[in-house]
């Protein structure tokens, strides 16, 4: 396929104004102004339109149906109601969820010995399913690629970046794996009490795997140099998903957590993401962020007042403070220089998608920074740079087809090329289609309806 | 306006360390009297000197206390705030393995009116849901600092031990509701003594077996190390004595019980906490060499806190007992000077043996006595200036230095009231109706 006398802007390099992009066998092939068009090719005509690099969704629960969209970092005590959605409203009915939920039947925790909420082991691309009805409604909105991780438990397992194909065999849409160890310090439902039932509680059980994983290691080397004499080292599952996995999620939105996870994370000396982000427009978080040179994702699910409070509470100033000032987080990560990502925490409406984007552009972040933290920066927070992220030769056939800027509000997806394959949006999800701007407070909720 | 927002959010940005003369006022020194007309010399964050006639050094900043009185900062032995996501791990019977430092939250509003009753330093303790709870550490209240920032360096930390009714109702359905999680072991005090002493007797063994890896190595062996167990790890501080025991606990029996499994185990209580029968058995924790942080007046909240006494710090401290007064509550902590007078009445104490209850006495049961709890050449500038008698309840706190930085400022406070009102109020309006703040393009939609 050729795409001819298109607008490209290639996400790695300047802008070409009118220019022609290739794609064979699911790879770009060739792209440029002066890009001859094979003769065997089908062309698309490009007058008018607007070529982008597939956009990235850094955390995403897509390729699970049925899994709750439960990427809200809600670490310690700082929801307070706003955002911090409890995520356990969808039934669990994938295999995962069941694995998850099988957890609960074994007796309660009591202490770090019982690997209490850990499925370290589990891999998403071994559970990766095309049957997602989400990925249609969010590839309308130009994402061609997500990191889809397991969000249940303590350690939930381990991510994957895969490529929203639909109606394919589940091997074909995972571009890497395993990605990352997804960690979180809330409590997921249907686990029931036991360890760890405090932030500290949860704290000091991550900190004991590490130190168990290390030791683990240590035993198990000295085991394969040489076992004769030596007690075999029991097979421990939990560690060796710990072993696995190349980098961890830590969530943290307040400026305080920021900070303790990532005292955290470098007493853990593990590669470390931070994901969450609500207060990164303050200096402070971000100061913390430069120091441990951790990138963040950063939810594009903007707080809001709950509709639902007392009209007469007023809150505290920080928290009117993160509400007014929390879309200008981006704008100040891009200008400190913070390698960050933004993340789509369950919305899948298109329009949604589109407004929050566009409400972070509308707080100070260039039209470029948000294109990139919405491919390459996602791609080289993960290791996959190399696949996708930019329209340059040799990379994967990912591209978005727009008429106008592809944040603006009237903006059409008119194509949405996945490993080359063409999607056409469909009608109803496009923005200003029948569903309407519905911002939903429970990211759950709507994962449910479907 | 990011300047407006910066200090909205320090409330008051604290002035750098410069050096100060406080004049003309009444100095409680707590360790060697009180000076009418004195005056205090703040350097480099120390107080380089007290007396009635001091040096100035040049550049220093005058601050005239005429008719007030300077006290060292109150020092609470017994206190919660300044914590994210709870202060309890009840799900455990042992919880050593959690410490309060990973989770001190610099953002808690009660730290700032601590510091506005004068206090400058909290050992903020791990709950009593467990026999054995999680490791403590003392703060300082440097309001607008960060989490490591508050943190007292170099002071001793502790671990939260608790006998009785919480430790053996904590979990167990009988006493927690429907609702309450499974039950737990211990439900009986004899149980709590058990789990304590079953914990220490793994701890010795958790030691022995690094005390002969370390013999190993040093002997050039290169073994496989054990494995690090955090829960156990600090316990072997506290048989190391690199870990101070703060006991939760009520009933004199109790407290007997408790100094016979630390005697067997080779370790020292260092504080009994709330202690309410302590008066019963004051002669036994002055042989043990323990501490008492108990409260004024505050009891009969449940039954093994009914035998209690007010004349409780004054009996203790007549044995030979080093006695604090502690808070254990947020609202409580912000007037503990009002709480040390009432053992002048109970019990008699003198000015200054009811001060020291919530200043030098709290800094020996802390062990960092060297460093604060009394106005003396060379200690911490932590300083309080109260415009009456401390001990009075009408005083009221205008001043609180830590490291001789101001960190509250009666007069700033409120003159800063108006300024910060406006600024929220500002944002309530602009979120009400965020005009102005739309895209010009957007649709115009119903208000959600």
């Amino acid at each position: 396929m050729a795409i001819r006398n298109a607008k490209i802007v290639t996400g790695a390099g300047p802008v070409i104004a009118k220019g022609t992009v290739v794609v064979r066998k699911g790879l770009i092939e060739a792209v440029g102004e002066n890009v001859p068009v094979p003769a065997d090719a089908m062309i698309v005509e490009g007058e008018g339109l607007t070529v982008y690099p597939g956009l990235i969704d850094s955390l995403s629960t897509l390729g699970q149906p049925g899994a709750i969209t439960a990427a809200t970092a809600n670490a310690g005590r700082g929801g307070r109601g706003q955002n911090a959605a409890p995520a356990t409203t969808a039934a669990p009915v994938n295999p995962l969820a069941a694995l998850a939920a099988a957890a609960t039947l074994t007796p309660v925790a009591r202490g770090p010995e019982d690997r209490p909420q850990t499925t370290s082991w589990i891999k998403i691309a071994d559970e990766v399913s095309p049957n997602d009805r989400r990925i249609e409604t969010v590839r309308a909105a130009g994402f061609t690629t997500v990191a889809s991780f397991p969000t249940r438990g303590i350690f939930a397992g381990q991510g994957a970046v895969i490529d929203l194909l639909t109606g394919e065999k589940p091997g074909e849409m995972v571009m890497a794996s395993p990605i990352g160890q997804y960690i979180s310090v809330t409590r997921s439902g249907g686990f029931g009490g036991g360890f760890p039932s405090s932030l500290m509680g949860y704290l000091a059980y991550i900190r004991q795997l590490y130190i168990d994983m290390e030791h683990y290691k240590l035993v198990k080397d000295a085991y394969a140099k040489n076992p004769r004499g030596m007690q075999r080292p029991e097979y421990d599952r939990a560690l060796e998903g710990l072993l696995d996995s190349p980098r961890i999620l830590l969530p943290a939105n307040r400026a305080v957590e920021i900070e303790r996870m990532l005292k955290l994370a470098q007493e853990l000396r593990q590669p470390t993401v931070i994901y969450g982000g609500r207060e990164t427009f303050r200096p402070e978080a971000v100061a913390a962020l430069k120091k441990y040179n951790a990138p963040v994702l950063v939810n594009m699910k903007w707080p809001e007042k709950a509709r639902d409070t007392d009209p007469d509470e007023v809150d505290s100033m920080r928290l009117l403070e993160t509400r007014d000032k929390a879309a200008s987080a981006p704008a100040a990560l891009a200008k400190a220089g913070v390698k960050f990502a933004l993340y789509s925490d369950g919305m899948d409406v298109p329009r949604d998608l589109q407004r929050a984007v566009k409400k972070a552009i509308d707080a100070g972040l260039s039209r470029e920074d948000a294109l990139r933290a919405l491919t390459l920066s996602p791609a080289e927070i993960y290791g996959v740079a190399d696949r996708v992220g930019s329209i340059e030769k040799g990379k994967v056939g990912n591209l978005v087809v727009t008429r106008g800027d592809l944040f603006d509000d009237r903006t059409k997806v008119e194509m949405i090329l996945v490993d080359g394959r063409k999607y056409t949006p469909p009608t109803d999800a496009a923005p200003f289609g029948g569903r309407g701007a519905t911002v939903t407070d429970d990211p759950g909720a709507a994962g449910g309806k479907r | 306006m990011k300047r407006l927002l910066l200090t909205a959010v320090a409330a008051i940005a604290p002035l750098c360390a410069q050096t100060y003369v406080i004049q003309n006022a009444t100095v409680m020194t707590v360790s060697k009297g009180t000076i009418k007309g004195g005056s205090i010399v703040v350097k480099d964050g120390k107080i380089a000197e007290v007396g009635e006639k001091v040096t100035i050094p040049p550049g220093a900043k005058i601050i005239d206390a005429s008719n007030q009185y300077v006290t060292p900062g109150i020092i609470d032995c017994h206190s919660h705030i300044g914590g994210d996501g709870g202060i309890n791990e009840g799900s455990t019977s042992v919880s050593s393995m959690v410490d309060i430092k990973d989770i001190i939250n610099p953002e808690d509003i009660a730290i700032y009116r601590a510091l506005a009753g004068g206090v400058t330093t909290a050992n903020i303790l791990h709950g009593s849901a467990n026999s054995i709870g999680g490791k403590t550490l003392p703060l300082k209240m440097r309001w607008g600092k960060d989490a490591e920032g508050l943190i007292f360096e170099g002071a001793t930390p502790g671990i939260k031990f608790a006998l009785g009714e919480n430790p053996k109702r904590a979990g167990n359905p009988a006493g927690g509701g429907v609702n309450a999680t499974p039950a737990r072991y211990p439900a009986t005090r004899m149980g709590v003594e058990d789990v304590i002493r079953e914990a220490f007797n793994d701890a010795k063994a958790y030691k022995a077996e690094w005390d002969a890896y370390d013999a190993a190595k040093a002997k050039g062996e290169s073994p496989i190390p054990p494995r690090r167990d955090l829960q156990m790890e600090a316990l072997k501080e506290v048989l190391e004595g690199k870990r101070f025991v703060h006991v939760h606990s009520y009933r004199a029996d109790e407290i007997l019980m408790m100094i016979r499994i630390a005697d067997e185990n080779g370790f020292k209580v260092r504080t009994f906490q709330h202690v309410l029968e302590g008066y019963k058995v004051a002669k036994e924790i002055a042989a043990h060499g323990a501490g008492a942080s108990t409260f004024s007046d505050w009891w009969s909240y449940k039954v093994e806190a009914f035998d209690a006494i007010p004349y409780n710090a004054a009996l203790m401290t007549k044995k030979g007992v080093v006695v604090s007064l502690n808070s254990d509550d947020a609202e409580l902590m912000r007037h503990l000077n009002s709480e040390a007078g009432k053992a002048m009445k109970y019990g008699g104490l003198t000015e200054e043996e009811a001060l020291a209850l919530v200043t030098l006495n709290p800094a020996k049961q802390l062990g960092i006595e060297n460093r604060v709890g009394s106005i003396e050449v060379g200690k911490d500038a932590d300083l309080v200036i109260f415009d009456k008698m401390p001990l009075s309840a009408y005083a009221k706190v205008q001043k609180v230095l830590i490291d001789g930085t101001v960190y509250f400022d009666r007069d700033n406070e409120i003159s800063g009231r108006a300024a910060k009102e406006a600024e929220k109020q500002k944002l309530i309006d602009k979120e009400k109706n965020p005009r102005g703040t739309q895209p010009a393009t957007a649709p115009r939609r119903p208000q959600q």
